[in-house]
């Protein structure tokens, strides 16, 4: 027999390594890997810090930009915001002194030439033209656009009777824009015969030392002289029809729409978890007479009722309507969340972890702490994220049409109704409020969109 | 599938009844009467009119007198507009609002059906990204804005052209209705295409279109007849809460265009509290939304013989 030589450490039990039973990936819960991808989600991401910005808009904004929503600034009505806002210091009015002022009928100048008398500012537009002999009176018409033949005239701004009655003073609402006065004569028997060429005219913004002074807009002991120039207050995003500033508007009506859109929401999503849970737990008679009735409310038309109640509720006077329309909205939008929860329960009851749970020795308590509640939670999260838009809609549609908050509270919806009557004129008044809505409502939209992909587990495996 | 129509009428009838009575409920809960507005009128003349409007009765008789004529069609006369029943308002406007919102719902359905089948096919490609940037931004406006907005551009674009291209606002000729249908139309179909395109991207993983390619089918008939067929049944579903919100949507629409439809008449006699109005409409558009919702449901059960199996 050969002598086989061993080593001295052959004997030595062998260790195992367990390398495959490793992973290689730290384990993460359900809620860490949502998180997880729904940071990686970038325009989640973007929408959650909108929301956010929306939310200190609402609510520290106030705190920066210190200005009444309701203040009035008689001096900027519908005031753009792009628009220039330095007035020229001018002295008081005076009416005009016709005698000292005796204009002539050219006879060399065609009948109806328009003319300025004096330089055209806010305060006054002072007009004179050439006599036509035919005439027996004149009406002035004052038009934002040329006038053409497919441009009417509109309603007539003013009338002189005779025919040597060649001057009119327009002082009505003068906005610092380019205006087009027409004239056009009368005959005898009162009927317009064709009408002088327009005339352009450029308004000038003018105010008085007295009022510069009395609106604060210059220190009291400055003496203004004429013709030195005053810069207005500042409106960032222009003002609306009352000359109320927009943005500070804006701000309130956040509070507003987002108290609706956000509270409503909750509540209801609540009621709707409180009352699926019941239906799906108890089951049997209770579930089915439950959701015969959540199927009743549900085939209610939701704004039609929504009318119905604001009329019922009727707003006194000095309320802003909120709270009714926050009871309409949470009374009605609850069984679409009752459904679901439902739904979910029915289906979780069902699966194979909840035997097994139960078959370890789990109590009804654990398994709805434990299983049931963070199952649903998921679902129940994204409802309430598109809840939020759509309760948004709901409190700017009823705004819109003068069913939603009373004035003078701003919303965003009633500032879209104020915006639509000066929308041609005025675009910014609509436009702004406009916008916010709709960035609020897509925020949440594809915020609902990034957390519905990132708590879906189905999606764990796809990537 | 009978005895689920019966179901579904029955359960309908109820519904329209909880609106009515609602309706009535919410409108005697309103502080102040109707006569309230009538300053001159002496206790005898008030006396008369409650007599006349059956306002002295108890509650309950005017309840029954009210759920009576409301049975016979009769919904009684216009408080604010002198000499004009609330039936001949519903006759007289409510075609024009069909109109517009059956215009709408054709609109968005076949744009919302090609736009989302276009989507799936080029899925995130160009089109794709570009069209549901488009639907995200079309679902959070809402139709006020797109109404206020598309006037505008109507100004703006006649102001361009020199002269009337699309009438900026009014009803009769088709070029009215052009531009109110589609803005109508646009929130809705950004919603079907958002659906359309989901439902085409299930659809084109199936097991039967699979088969259909293997059989070396051309592309254009797996589209047409496998694809598209297919994918459009969830859209039929959502149809019936569409037409509710292409509805209520065209209160707004037809306010902001100036067209004479019932929801503009609807709207104004809610701002004026015109009592009989809005009870008429209410249970007119409620008992519509609600026959609306059962006739989508049932052409489900038609277009999906799956779905009668239940």
């Amino acid at each position: 027999m050969a002598e086989v030589s061993l080593p001295s450490n052959a004997f030595e039990p062998v260790t195992v390594e367990r390398r495959v039973q490793q992973l290689t990936r730290p384990s993460l819960s359900y809620w860490q890997d949502a998180w997880l991808r729904l940071k990686r989600n970038r325009r989640a991401l973007a929408s959650a810090y909108i929301i956010v910005a929306l939310l200190a808009f609402t609510t520290l904004g106030p705190l920066l930009w210190r200005v009444d929503p309701a203040s009035q600034d008689v001096d900027q009505v519908s005031q753009t915001p792009w628009a220039g806002r330095t007035a020229t210091v001018v002295p008081p009015y005076s009416p005009w002194d016709t005698q000292a002022d005796a204009r002539t009928s050219d006879d060399s100048a065609k009948p109806l030439s328009l003319a300025i008398a004096a330089p055209a500012n806010t305060q006054a537009v002072r007009l004179v033209w050439t006599a036509d002999p035919q005439a027996s009176g004149y009406l002035i018409y004052r038009n934002i656009m040329l006038p053409g033949p497919e441009h009417d005239l509109g309603l007539p701004l003013g009338e002189v009777v005779g025919s040597d009655q060649t001057r009119f003073e327009d002082r009505l609402d003068l906005d610092p824009m380019r205006y087009y006065y027409s004239v056009v004569p009368l005959d005898a028997d009162g009927m317009e015969l064709a009408p002088g060429p327009p005339l352009a005219v450029d308004v000038t913004r003018v105010i008085t030392a007295e009022l510069a002074v009395a609106r604060g807009l210059v220190p009291q002991t400055r003496k203004l002289a004429d013709g030195d120039a005053v810069r207005l207050a500042l409106h960032p995003f222009g003002t609306d029809y009352l000359g109320r500033d927009l943005l500070a508007r804006l701000m309130y009506g956040a509070r507003v729409s987002l108290f609706i859109g956000i509270v409503a929401p909750f509540f209801f999503v609540l009621i709707g978890i409180l009352y699926g849970s019941i239906a799906g737990f108890v089951g049997g008679r209770v579930d089915s007479v439950l959701m015969r009735f959540a199927d009743f409310v549900i085939a209610l038309p939701l704004l039609l009722f929504m009318i119905l109640f604001k009329i019922a509720f009727g707003i006194g006077p000095g309320e802003s309507g909120i709270v009714p329309l926050l009871v309409a909205l949470v009374v009605l939008s609850w069984p679409g969340t009752a459904r679901l929860v439902r739904g979910q329960i029915l289906q979780i009851r069902e699966e194979a972890y909840i035997a097994a749970s139960r078959l370890l020795g789990a109590k009804t308590r654990y398994l709805i702490l434990r299983h049931m509640i963070p199952n649903t939670l998921g679902v129940i999260l994204v409802t309430l994220t598109f809840a939020v838009p759509s309760a948004i809609f709901t409190e700017a549609f009823l705004s819109f049409i003068g069913m939603g908050v009373a004035p003078p509270t701003p919303s965003w919806g009633s500032m879209c109704n104020d915006g639509v009557k000066t929308m041609l004129t005025h675009p910014h008044e609509l436009i702004f409020p406009a916008l916010f809505i709709s960035i609020t409502v897509l925020a949440f939209n594809l915020f609902g969109d990034g957390l519905r992909d990132a708590l879906d587990a189905r999606m764990r495996s796809r990537e | 599938m009978f005895r689920y129509t019966i179901r579904r009428l029955l359960q309908g009838i109820i519904t329209v009844w909880f609106i009515a009575t609602a309706t009535f409920i919410a409108m005697h809960s309103v502080p102040g009467d109707p006569l309230i507005q009538n300053k001159a009128a002496t206790a005898q003349i008030r006396k008369n009119l409650e007599i006349k409007y059956g306002l002295d009765k108890p509650v309950t008789q005017q309840y029954l007198i009210y759920m009576g004529n409301m049975l016979k069609g009769d919904f009684g006369i216009s408080f604010t507009q002198q000499n004009r029943s609330v039936n001949d308002i519903i006759v007289k406007h409510f075609p024009v609002s069909a109109t517009l919102g059956i215009l709408a719902i054709v609109f968005a359905a076949i744009g919302g059906i090609l736009w989302g089948a276009l989507t799936a096919l080029y899925r995130n490609r160009l089109p794709d990204v570009v069209i549901m940037f488009l639907v995200i931004l079309g679902i959070s406006v809402p139709s006020f804005v797109f109404a206020a907005l598309g006037q505008l551009a109507l100004v703006h674009l006649n102001a361009l052209a020199g002269r009337t291209l699309l009438p900026v606002a009014g009803w009769g000729t088709v070029s009215h209705m052009i531009v109110p249908s589609l803005v109508l139309g646009l929130g809705t179909m950004a919603f079907l295409t958002r659906l359309m395109r989901s439902s085409m991207l299930e659809i084109v993983n199936a097991d039967y279109v699979r088969t259909a390619r293997a059989k070396g089918l051309p592309i254009t008939r797996i589209f047409l007849k496998h694809e598209l067929r297919n994918a459009i049944l969830p859209v039929i579903t959502v149809l019936g809460p569409a037409i509710a919100g292409i509805t209520t949507g065209g209160f707004v629409v037809e306010l902001v265009f100036a067209i004479p439809g019932l929801g503009r008449y609807f709207v104004q006699a809610v701002q004026q509290l015109d009592y009989t109005v809005i009870m008429g409409t209410t249970v007119f558009y409620g008992a519509f939304l609600v026959l609306m919702v059962i006739i989508v449901d049932l052409l489900y059960g038609f277009v999906d013989p799956r779905v009668r199996v239940e």
